[in-house]
């Protein structure tokens, strides 16, 4: 069975359709890589599988092993394994980094039936994960994104995935406002995540990210459509030739 | 060891005959009749046992509140108080007494839980009594003697204290046993012509604490503990006097995170606080009486004077509070900066929902030189709340070198609440610093969204962000209750979204 099934989706916003029915069939393992021109609904794809309210979905639907993903609260997709690493993340002053990851992480406990993990065991934990993944442990006492650089946010998105091990990462332009140096540290921790078991969506503007989260299957979209998909080959095809050939596609 | 803890660890401490001896309380059933007269206010007097002084201190009050009527700037608004129709002294009731835990309704319950209140100390405050034949197991008793004993562990508390020569009792005992200090400062913080609601209370006040350091004293506890285990049942007239001496500190703490059920809608109570030269005196209040229910209906009106003279050079008065309760909180903790480089602080939560209103805020009144304070205001509007900061800092003529830092920043959640800022600043001298932030903002989608996301519901999002908010102010709470009082804040804002 795939992962992560979108099927013919169909997306208003504010009255205007964004997506027009858009397929998308990811496998447990696979790095599939979303690029597109700017406004081609990137972004909105993302939400609507996290969940993020303000989308009407007027058709098609998304499977999450099987499950109707659309019928759950967002709570109860990041619960059983969705994760959106997003474009922006949010700063939210007062709390700490680590107060915040062990809220997360214990609500997603609890919903799936799990124990709550303790302050104790939880700091072993996230410190360990932090560590694997090079970020400072003075990172997790300051406030969730606060004063945070582009790099820190995003390794702090990162360092969320790793926390709570989702099966399906939707990563929206993870490489927008990073130098070359903070791409490369954070696509290691991309890198360190990918397992036979996770998949991945790793969202783009630019093929330069693909240099270093290498992908197995590449979906070009356009004006809410994917208009083209293949192998990794595809992004470098799309670097040299540009956006411009498929809008006439879409 | 946490203070709970603490506590119980001493009421297991306590012998057998002590807790018999403790248990003998006797129970009144006067009332006094309905309405206000002189003859109520002589009643009330002559209950207590008073002295001749009091009951004349009493009675000018009342004289004085017929004369006064009842403040109308607030942003608040209740139907007319029908001042005749109200009982103004009841013997205090003992609580209805349960056989066991389960007997408890599973509401109350659920927010102990939420709490993170443990299960003998709920039994604790909500009066559960032992079975007959003795309690079974050893954590019951635990509760059970606690229930019996609160006066006997009061009396430990009492001869700690006492021990360092701190006068903590009820100030109707201390008027009796301690005039002299009574006559010397009550009224002199809050006079009796104050305001209407104070004028009120100078006449009837059932009862209340009474507290004085003496010089160089540092108390040897947080006078919190005692409360938590004590609940005293004060009565809608709550009166205060704490007397810090000078090179005193006493720490303070009001209230109960636990939800506070009363029958008297009406609440007027009345704190003063005094410290001489080199005193501290540090007053929390956890407020979270019932706000009425969903159509807005019930609830307390709290309509309090508390205020604080820094009487002597270097003193200082800190006053912080977390008000999650009331229909009508209507409360202005005040500083009156009389000595020379004394200070005063104000760190509020104060958070309302549903149809709650409220109109609270501090004054600084900086009369001495190089005195500064600092105001710190969080208010949270959910529901179809209004939430109004009133605030008045003022440096007189005299005043050189006055320095205020006043932060004020507002929450909404929805769109159907109000946040109000009103400050009020006058500086009648010219070398007075004076800075004012103030912020509105409403809680975003995105950091929700963030938030649940990540797996957090709706509410436990809006919980988060809230208490990353009130950061600042919480820090100001003695620890034990500032883990409380964060879970408060959470329960008191459910239904605000969604
Ligand atoms: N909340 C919104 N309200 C109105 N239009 C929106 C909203 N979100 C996205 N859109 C529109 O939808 C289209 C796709 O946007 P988006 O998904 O952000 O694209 P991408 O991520 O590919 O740049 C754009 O035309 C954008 O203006
Ligand atoms: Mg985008």
């Amino acid at each position: 069975m795939s992962l992560l099934e979108v099927k013919d989706l169909k997306v208003r916003v504010e009255e205007r359709e964004i997506l027009h029915g858009l397929s998308l069939t990811v496998n447990p393992g696979q790095v599939h890589a979303i690029m597109g021109p700017n406004g081609s609904g990137k972004s909105t794809l993302s939400h609507v599988i996290a969940g993020k309210p303000g989308y009407e979905v007027t058709g098609g639907q998304i499977l999450f092993k099987g499950e109707d993903l659309l019928e759950m609260d967002p709570n109860e997709r990041a619960a059983k394994g969705v994760f959106l690493a997003f474009q922006y993340p949010v700063e939210i002053p007062g709390v700490t980094t680590w107060n915040f990851l062990h809220a997360a992480l214990n609500a997603q406990r609890k919903a799936r039936g799990e124990d709550e993990i303790s302050s104790p065991a939880f700091l072993k934990k996230v410190r360990e994960v932090a560590k694997s993944l090079n970020i400072p442990q003075d990172m997790l006492k300051r406030g969730v994104n606060v004063g945070f650089s582009g790099g820190e946010k995003k390794r702090n998105e990162i360092l969320q995935m790793a926390l709570f091990e989702p099966a399906v990462c939707i990563l929206d332009e993870m490489d927008s406002g990073l130098d070359i140096d903070a791409l490369r540290i954070a696509a290691d921790g991309v890198n360190a995540l990918r397992s036979p078991e996770r998949a991945m969506v790793v969202i783009t503007h630019y093929q330069r990210l693909l240099n270093y989260i290498v992908p197995d299957v590449v979906h070009v979209m356009s004006k809410g459509r994917v208009v083209k998909s293949g192998g990794k080959e595809l992004a470098l095809e799309l670097e040299e030739s540009g956006y411009a050939q498929f809008e006439d596609a879409a | 060891m946490p203070a709970v803890q603490e506590t119980v660890e001493r009421v297991r401490r306590i012998d057998v005959d002590q807790y018999r001896y403790g248990f003998e309380t006797q129970i009144e059933s006067d009332k006094a009749p309905k309405g206000l007269s002189e003859d109520t206010v002589r009643f009330i007097s002559a209950k207590k046992n008073e002295p001749a002084w009091m009951l004349e201190w009493r009675l000018e009050a009342y004289r004085r509140w017929l004369t006064m009527t009842e403040p109308t700037w607030a942003r608040v608004d209740y139907p007319k108080i029908d001042y005749q129709d109200i009982y103004y002294y009841a013997a205090p009731k003992p609580k209805k007494t349960l056989s066991s835990i389960d007997e408890i309704d599973p509401e109350i319950l659920k927010t102990y839980e939420k709490l993170g209140i443990p299960l003998r100390e709920v039994a604790i405050l909500e009066g559960v009594e032992p079975p007959p034949g003795g309690p079974q197991t050893p954590n019951r008793k635990i509760a059970v003697d606690a229930v019996f004993d609160s006066v006997s562990v009061a009396t430990t508390f009492q001869k700690e204290l006492k021990a360092a020569g701190v006068i903590f009792m009820p100030i109707s005992e201390a008027i009796r046993e301690h005039p002299e200090l009574v006559q010397k400062y009550l009224g002199t913080v809050v006079p009796t012509s104050d305001n209407y609601f104070a004028t009120l209370n100078s006449a009837v006040f059932s009862d209340g604490s009474f507290v004085y350091v003496p010089p160089g004293v540092r108390c040897p506890m947080e006078l919190s503990t005692y409360f938590r285990i004590n609940e005293r049942n004060t009565g809608q007239f709550e009166r205060t006097l704490i007397i810090a001496d000078k090179g005193s500190y006493v720490s303070y703490l009001e209230g109960c995170t636990a939800p506070q059920r009363d029958e008297n809608q009406l609440h007027a109570a009345v704190v003063e606080l005094v410290t001489l030269d080199d005193a501290e005196i540090k007053y929390s209040t956890v407020q979270n009486w019932y706000p009425g229910n969903s159509e807005g209906k019930g609830g307390i009106y709290n309509f309090v004077t508390k205020r604080g003279d820094c009487r002597g050079r270097n003193s200082k008065i800190s006053w912080t509070q977390v008000e999650t309760g009331s229909a009508i909180t209507w409360k202005y903790p005040s500083c009156i900066l009389r000595g020379d480089n004394s200070s005063g602080e104000f760190y509020s939560i104060a958070i309302s929902n549903g149809f709650q209103q409220v109109d609270s805020g501090t004054k600084m009144i900086h009369l001495g030189k190089n005195t500064s304070s600092r105001i710190i205001s969080k208010g949270i509007a959910a529901g179809k709340s209004q939430n109004t900061y009133r605030g008045l800092v003022s440096a007189h003529r005299k005043a050189t070198g006055a320095r205020n830092y006043t932060a004020c920043d507002s929450l909404l959640i929805g769109d159907k609440c109000g946040a109000h800022t009103v400050p009020y600043v006058e500086a009648k001298n010219s070398s007075a610093t004076f800075e004012h932030e103030a912020t509105t903002s409403k809680i975003s989608e995105d950091v929700l969204f963030y938030c649940i996301q990540r797996g957090l519901s709706q509410e436990e999002a809006v919980g988060l962000v809230v208490n990353g908010f009130v950061k600042d102010v919480l820090q100001q709470l003695p620890m034990e209750f500032a883990v409380e009082a964060q879970k408060l804040i959470s329960i008191s804002l459910e239904g605000s979204v969604g």
